[in-house]
């Protein structure tokens, strides 16, 4: 792949939310404000003027506080949400880990539930027969895998999540904050399953807390505020600048 | 991935026609379909004794009680009654069940739509695909009981696809429509209930035409789709005949009708939803 080339691009990005002011769950309620013209809406805006450029390859972390955008950002670039003004043009298969188990059903066994999760990300059961042995053998679930979901323990659940969403050619890695899934040892094993795909230069797009995996893994980071970039650059120059600010 | 022309490139501001677009995704996301139907019918059957019995026995026992209510209440004695009534309960449950499902598994199961991208109009899809699943599961007790009775079976029988393609859509558009508004209301399910209880009593399964007053039955034939679609159903296996030209036409008229407007509807205001949910 040409190094560059864009992957993924912001142009003039927002997104807002429009809250009545009232919270007015019930249709009846609704007519009768609408019959007294009653009806008002604020706006929110959860994202504001954003502007990123990322280039294919490329490893870029987000930092800012809880309720900054970054994981709205995250979404903008998954598909689930739909900018309301401006642009998102994201180039290449997208693997979002935003949450793992997304869609498992706790009556289903792991193998079922892997099937399932596989479709919700648009695989087929038969790409997934492909993958299955292989998926289990990650998770480390050995028979547990023909039990319900219901019976695992969060950990178990968490690595077959991650088994699954991470078991993908991809060009384009969404993450979300995930790399505390189990115990020390599987950790370390689904940190390198991440580098792996650094190295074959599957760009990462990732949403940390930890300034230390910001610094470790990204090439470059933008700090959100708000809603609104607040510095953008080198990642090592945007932690300290974000540091000095707390 | 050597060839970037194979590279997907997703480009928010390029939605031509929201309808057409999720037509598109539907279409290549219908392995979930498949996965959730499945899914509806394995876990439903799971942990209970008679498994997936039930979905014969069910509208089977309904329908022998309201036989035997209703055989003497109105004192129809017709030899092909409980036919009649099983037939026109199968399109009846069809419709209320999938409609139902398409609004609930939207609203409570719909958090998936705000975790990762898939096609909005997934739940009500799927719902359809489960509720054809239990039909032709329903078929079974309902040719049992047509043999039974000695009612022949003939080469009629081969047009029940186009009244269930009929159904199906005509489900399918009310759903969506119904999905659309229960996202941004709570009561619009409960609201629903109450329609339905209606709109049951205002179709012809439990009586028959010659039971209503004309006039009533005429604005019956007039306002109320599943007048038709019951019948188109319910009439080459009573019968034993293929519905006339006109109320084929009648009955696919109401499901395009139908399944435009919940589509379009739907899909107008589908990227709100993952907000809402």
């Amino acid at each position: 792949m040409n190094d560059n080339m864009e992957a993924i691009r912001l142009d003039n990005v927002g997104v807002r939310y429009r809250v009545p002011s009232e919270r007015i769950t019930h249709f009846k309620e609704y007519a009768i404000r609408w019959l007294q013209r009653r009806i008002s809406q604020r706006d929110f805006w959860a994202l504001k003027e954003i502007n990123i450029s990322i280039k294919q390859g490329e490893t870029f972390g987000l930092i800012g506080p809880n309720g900054a955008g970054k994981s709205t950002t995250l979404k903008l670039i998954a598909r689930v949400f739909r900018p309301t003004t401006g642009r998102v043009i994201v180039r290449g298969v997208v693997a979002p880990l935003l949450e793992f188990g997304a869609g498992f059903h706790p009556e289903l066994t792991g193998r079922e539930n892997i099937y399932l999760n596989g479709a919700v990300m648009g695989f087929t059961r038969k790409e997934m027969e492909a993958k299955f042995e292989r998926i289990v053998d990650f998770a480390e679930l050995g028979d547990f895998i023909n039990v319900p979901v219901r019976t695992y323990s969060s950990g178990m659940k968490a690595r077959l999540g991650f088994a699954v969403a991470t078991d993908v050619d991809a060009d384009i890695l969404i993450i979300d904050e995930i790399l505390s899934v189990g115990d020390e040892a599987f950790r370390r094993k689904s940190f390198e399953r991440l580098e792996d795909f650094r190295r074959r230069g599957v760009t990462t797009l990732l949403v940390s807390h930890s300034m230390d995996t910001i610094n470790k893994m990204c090439d470059r980071a933008a700090w959100l505020d708000h809603g609104q970039i607040k510095a953008i650059g080198e990642s090592d120059q945007i932690v300290n600048a974000y540091l000095d600010d707390q | 991935m050597e060839n970037s022309s194979l590279t997907p490139v997703y480009d928010s501001s390029k939605q031509a026609n929201p309808a057409l677009d999720e037509l598109r995704e539907i279409l290549k996301y219908r392995h979930l379909v498949s996965q959730m139907v499945r899914r509806d019918i394995v876990t439903r059957y799971k942990r209970s004794f008679l498994g997936i019995a039930w979905t014969m026995l069910n509208p089977l026992a309904t329908s022998i009680i309201l036989v035997l209510v209703f055989s003497n209440v109105f004192g129809v004695s017709s030899p092909g009654y409980p036919v009649y009534i099983l037939g026109g309960f199968i399109a009846w449950n069809f419709f209320s069940q999938t409609t139902n499902a398409a609004m609930v598994n939207l609203v409570w199961g719909g958090d998936l739509l705000r975790r990762i991208y898939i096609p909005r109009t997934i739940f009500a899809v799927s719902s359809i695909g489960t509720g054809l699943v239990n039909l032709a599961l329903a078929l079974v007790p309902l040719l049992a009981i047509v043999i039974v009775l000695g009612i022949p079976l003939t080469p009629a029988l081969l047009f029940l696809p186009v009244p269930i393609v009929c159904l199906a859509l005509f489900s399918l558009g009310i759903g969506l429509f119904l999905s659309s508004l229960a996202i941004y209301f709570t009561d619009v399910a409960e609201m629903y209930q109450i329609i339905l209880m209606a709109w049951f009593y205002l179709s012809p399964i439990i009586y028959t035409d010659e039971l209503l007053p004309e006039q009533l039955l005429a604005s019956i034939k007039i306002f109320n789709p599943m007048y038709h679609l019951i019948n188109l159903f319910r009439k080459p296996i009573l019968l034993g005949q293929i519905p006339e030209i006109s109320e084929i036409l009648i009955s696919s008229a109401w499901a395009l009708v139908s399944i435009l407007i919940g589509w379009v509807v739907f899909t107008r205001r589908a990227d709100e939803f993952s907000y809402r949910v």
